[in-house]
């Protein structure tokens, strides 16, 4: 099919982008790989377990249901369960390459004069002693098979790691009925407050979620982390210990919390294959976009996490701005962004709590020190630490060099859980990776378009 | 000078070649650096499959050069391993219609008469050789003396067998030369190194150090895909390729040419090669490329429709307008020695590269007469010639 | 309180999967991965190095840890499959392929 901009991503920055763009008369293809919009953050319950009270799963849900509706009356035209592999860069525009349904077996292409890479983030979790353990999972793997498919992994939880996410994890877990033994978050509360400046909107929040935890008594470790998680075939508990002023652990404070399920979040990371693979030139490890969210390829804009992650609000107004930049640009015209103040007052407020949280979280210093040498690091390829530091050795000065000699992040997930681990361990800043496929494609699906290719013309 | 020698000889490249070089230089009881801009294998090498190939070269000096390559590289492994990954699986060429066989047999024929054992299969034998080839090819033929290697672990390990010091992160600006003209060391971003003999391994930027050096080789990139597959149980045996992959490996063209390779590797991904095109450095995915490595692949294996391709990776093989290495002492600049220019063979030939350059490197008889590979057999160019 | 009265669920009736053999009951909508944790199943996977279990870690189809095989097509994200009726789910070993 043929449209005007085709958004990918149909969280609160591709939605955002899709209505304004529809509102000022584009044909606007909304691409997902989800049965249903919404993104992660507005994941709703499947449509066959019949939710009542989603919002009990939810924050701002007004906004949400202002969205959806919108949508609803909207020509926005939803390509729901659309895997996009691939955006080319074509003389007629950008082409999207999808695969189809859960299946991802048949392929589908949109083609568009714009395209908007509203493509989100995922979780970063670095290596623990038996991270790999059934009953690990990430804090928003919980929360989204929470909010998806209303179920949980077990009956007692530890919620650990750093980060804004850990505590709506863990007020989620409890009001779902688990007993949540501890929020255990690495970083200092009082760094929190030496940003109270910048965070001042934020504080109403976090204020919540303390009410929230102390109601279901849930016991807050700050400075504390996960050292190792126990079990054979299943988790069975974790050990939590202090850290001191360096991040290291203070000795003799180690105790043992029994319990089924650990959710556990370092921070989370932009989607960025898309764009890498189109050219658009990054900025560390987010999109680099301009004032109305261009990238520095003509007709591509990103918007949402892709260019820096900082939660829902910001994606809203930066998917706004995108949308009518779009909408004017592809009329020719130059759009005046005194229409958008105030979404770009809001995108100047809520980058500066993005700056503060992410100083206040950040994961302990000496995080490394703790991954011994039989701990997996590459969960696809079961690469050990041992194995990563012999690479060290071997002469591999980055990442890079480390995946060559070690494998680690050449298995299904192409590195996306391990990177940040081997940059650590590597001593390196992680870079983006280049993925030319954002998802595994069947080589079946790439033959069939060569021979399309070759049968419309001389290849 | 009274500058004090770092080292017999300073390596530059520490991708396989310079592995290589350093290795059989370190044996001849030389005393080696090697030094590189970037990591281990950061180049050409870690973008390769690892083919020890002596079935798409034509009788000549390169298939000379393989064959004694492979020889030496069944020796390497023995001594290092199973680190390296080296696999001595052969070769199948198969042929898609009875044209096709007739010239690949014919092939064949030559490369017998030059040592190289390629055995007939007649269609009706693929499929005990490659159960899961597709049906109805017309036959092939079976070359026993190709293998494979896990390039970058086997760079990193020779480096490391070859007990020479190793600089990463450290580029050279340029070679030193004496007043006469000889070669002095090397100048890096970090601080000189002294020696009297210095070693171009720098792969496709070969013809920047030789330029860094006053002298000319027009080293040139040709971009390769490799797609590279879920991880599978162990079903393609061999490296499979098409015959006329031969064709395009000697070709001259700077379109796009694809010709698939396939093979398993010891981790169970499939690796399907090779494109071959000329566009400069340009790393961006070309679908059209991936494409057709695809098409090919299913063709020669239907099975791997329904398998997924997990990454593709471009390469950029490092070339000279004949078609063959640059590999010796280069007259030009007393001391300066080229190991450079292996195309898409650069793995393969490496082993055989690194003992000729250390015999040239100690004034002994090189193993293989080194004149078709002489770094000084291209016309000058203009500039050169004014000066 | 669990998840399904916090939300306010009224699912329709639920269907049979296999789960290597074991009947389970799926709730209509949920995902292969959701069927199997409230079936109280968190692994289903063994690696192909060390043959150690593995099941949801990311639950948004990132990770690819919960690899599983469904109605013999292997390699699917149990997080990201929806359960049908009938679905005949194995636990995958490995590449998920037969050698």
């Amino acid at each position: 099919m043929r449209t005007d901009l085709a958004v990918i991503g149909a969280g609160p920055a591709g939605l955002a982008a899709a209505l304004a763009a529809d509102r000022r008369g584009l044909r606007v293809a909304l691409v997902d790989a989800a049965p249903e919009p919404g993104g992660q953050f507005y994941r709703q319950p499947a449509a066959g377990l019949r939710a009542e009270r989603p919002q009990a799963l939810h924050h701002q849900w007004r906004t949400w249901v202002g969205l959806r509706d919108r949508l609803a009356t909207s020509s926005v035209r939803v390509l729901s369960e659309h895997h996009v592999w691939c955006v080319e860069r074509t003389p007629d525009g950008p082409a999207v390459h999808a695969l189809l349904g859960p299946e991802q077996e048949k392929p589908a292409e949109v083609r568009a004069t714009a395209v908007l890479l509203a493509t989100g983030g995922y979780e970063t979790v670095l290596p623990f002693p038996g991270w790999t353990l059934p009953g690990v999972v990430t804090a928003g793997g919980a929360q989204a098979m929470l909010k998806g498919g209303l179920v949980v992994p077990g009956r007692t939880a530890v919620v650990a790691g750093t980060g804004p996410l850990l505590l709506p994890v863990a007020t989620g877990l409890a009001a779902a009925g688990v007993r949540v033994a501890a929020l255990v978050e690495s970083a200092d509360p009082g760094r929190l407050l030496r940003h109270a400046g910048a965070l001042a909107g934020k504080l109403p929040e976090g204020a919540g979620y303390a009410a929230r935890l102390l109601r279901h008594r849930v016991p807050f470790l700050a400075r504390h982390t996960v050292v190792r998680a126990h079990g054979d075939t299943r988790l069975t508990g974790v050990t939590v210990a202090a850290l001191d002023a360096h991040g290291r652990v203070r000795p003799g404070t180690e105790r043992r919390l029994p319990c089924d399920t650990l959710a556990v979040s370092h921070g989370m990371l932009p989607h960025t294959d898309l764009a890498e693979s189109l050219g658009c030139r990054l900025d560390g490890l987010t999109v680099a976009v301009d004032a109305e969210q261009r990238t520095d390829v003509p007709g591509v804009w990103a918007a949402g996490e892709a260019t820096g992650v900082g939660g829902a609000a910001l994606a809203l107004a930066e998917g706004h701005i995108a949308g009518r930049s779009i909408a004017a640009r592809l009329r020719g015209t130059v759009p005046d962004p005194g229409e958008w103040a105030p979404a770009a007052r809001a995108r100047a407020r809520m980058r500066g709590y993005a700056a503060a949280l992410d100083a206040a979280y950040a994961p302990p210093a000496h995080w490394t020190d703790r991954v011994t040498d039989d701990t997996v690091v590459c969960r696809c390829e079961e690469v050990t630490a041992g194995t990563v530091r012999e690479a060290l050795a071997l002469g591999a000065g980055d990442a890079r060099t480390v995946k060559l000699l070690t494998r680690a992040g050449m298995g299904w997930c192409q590195g996306r859980m391990c990177e940040p681990a081997v940059a650590g361990l590597a001593g390196c800043e992680p870079a983006p990776s280049r993925r030319p496929f954002a998802r595994p494609v069947p080589l079946g699906v790439l033959a069939e378009q060569h021979e399309q290719h070759t049968e419309r013309g001389p290849s | 000078m009274s500058e004090p020698l770092t080292c017999d000889v300073v390596v530059v490249g520490a991708g396989m070649t310079g592995a290589a070089c350093a290795l059989y230089a370190a044996r001849a009881g030389l005393a080696v650096t090697v030094v590189d801009r970037g990591p281990v294998a950061g180049g050409t090498t870690g973008a390769g499959e690892g083919n020890l190939l002596v079935s798409d070269k034509a009788p000549g000096p390169e298939l000379e050069l393989a064959l004694l390559s492979n020889r030496l590289w069944a020796q390497v492994a023995q001594e290092l391993g199973r680190p390296v990954e080296y696999e001595a699986k052969g070769g199948l060429v198969v042929a898609e219609n009875p044209e096709t066989l007739d010239g690949l047999r014919r092939f064949a024929d030559t490369q017998r008469a030059a040592g190289v054992t390629a055995d007939p299969v007649p269609a009706d034998r693929l499929h005990d050789l490659e159960p899961r080839l597709a049906p109805g090819l017309a036959g092939g033929v079976r070359y026993p003396q190709d293998a494979q290697v896990m390039p970058a672990l086997a760079a990193a390990h020779l480096l490391r067998a070859s007990g020479a010091r190793l600089l990463t992160g450290r580029e050279v600006t340029r070679v030193l030369r004496t007043a006469d003209g000889a070669v002095r060391g090397v100048r890096t971003d970090r601080g000189d190194l002294h020696a009297p003999a210095v070693v171009n391994a720098a792969g496709t930027w070969g013809g920047e150090l030789a330029a860094r050096a006053g002298v000319s080789l027009p080293v040139l990139p040709r971009r390769g895909f490799v797609l590279v597959t879920e991880p599978l149980p162990p079903r393609v045996r061999h490296k499979v390729y098409a015959a006329d992959y031969v064709a395009d490996v000697a070709s001259d063209s700077a379109a796009l040419q694809t010709s698939p390779v396939v093979e398993g590797t010891a981790a169970g991904p499939v690796l399907i090669g090779a494109s071959r095109e000329r566009v400069g450095f340009d790393r961006s995915l070309s679908l059209p490329a991936v494409r057709a490595l695809a098409a090919g692949a299913t063709r020669l294996f239907p099975f791997l429709s329904g398998v997924r391709a997990l990454r593709a990776y471009a390469g950029f093989r490092p070339y000279l307008p004949d078609h063959l290495p640059a590999i010796g002492p280069d007259p030009r600049a007393p001391g300066l020695f080229h190991a450079c220019g292996h195309e898409g063979a650069g793995i393969g030939l490496a082993t055989g590269t690194g003992l000729l350059i250390a015999q040239a490197l100690t004034g002994g008889t090189p193993e293989l007469d080194l004149t078709p590979f002489r770094p000084d057999r291209f016309p000058r160019t203009t500039k050169e010639a004014e000066q | 309180m669990n998840p399904l009265e916090l939300a306010g669920a009224g699912p329709g009736p639920a269907f049979e999967v296999t789960f290597d053999g074991r009947r389970i009951e799926a709730l209509p909508g949920r995902t292969v991965a959701a069927a199997l944790w409230a079936a109280g199943v968190t692994s289903w996977r063994t690696t192909r190095g060390g043959g150690r279990p593995r099941g949801v870690f990311c639950g948004i189809g990132v990770c690819f840890d919960c690899l599983v095989t469904v109605n013999d097509r292997p390699n699917q994200r149990a997080c990201l499959v929806p359960a049908r009726p009938g679905d005949v789910i194995r636990s995958q070993e490995g590449t998920g392929r037969a050698d």
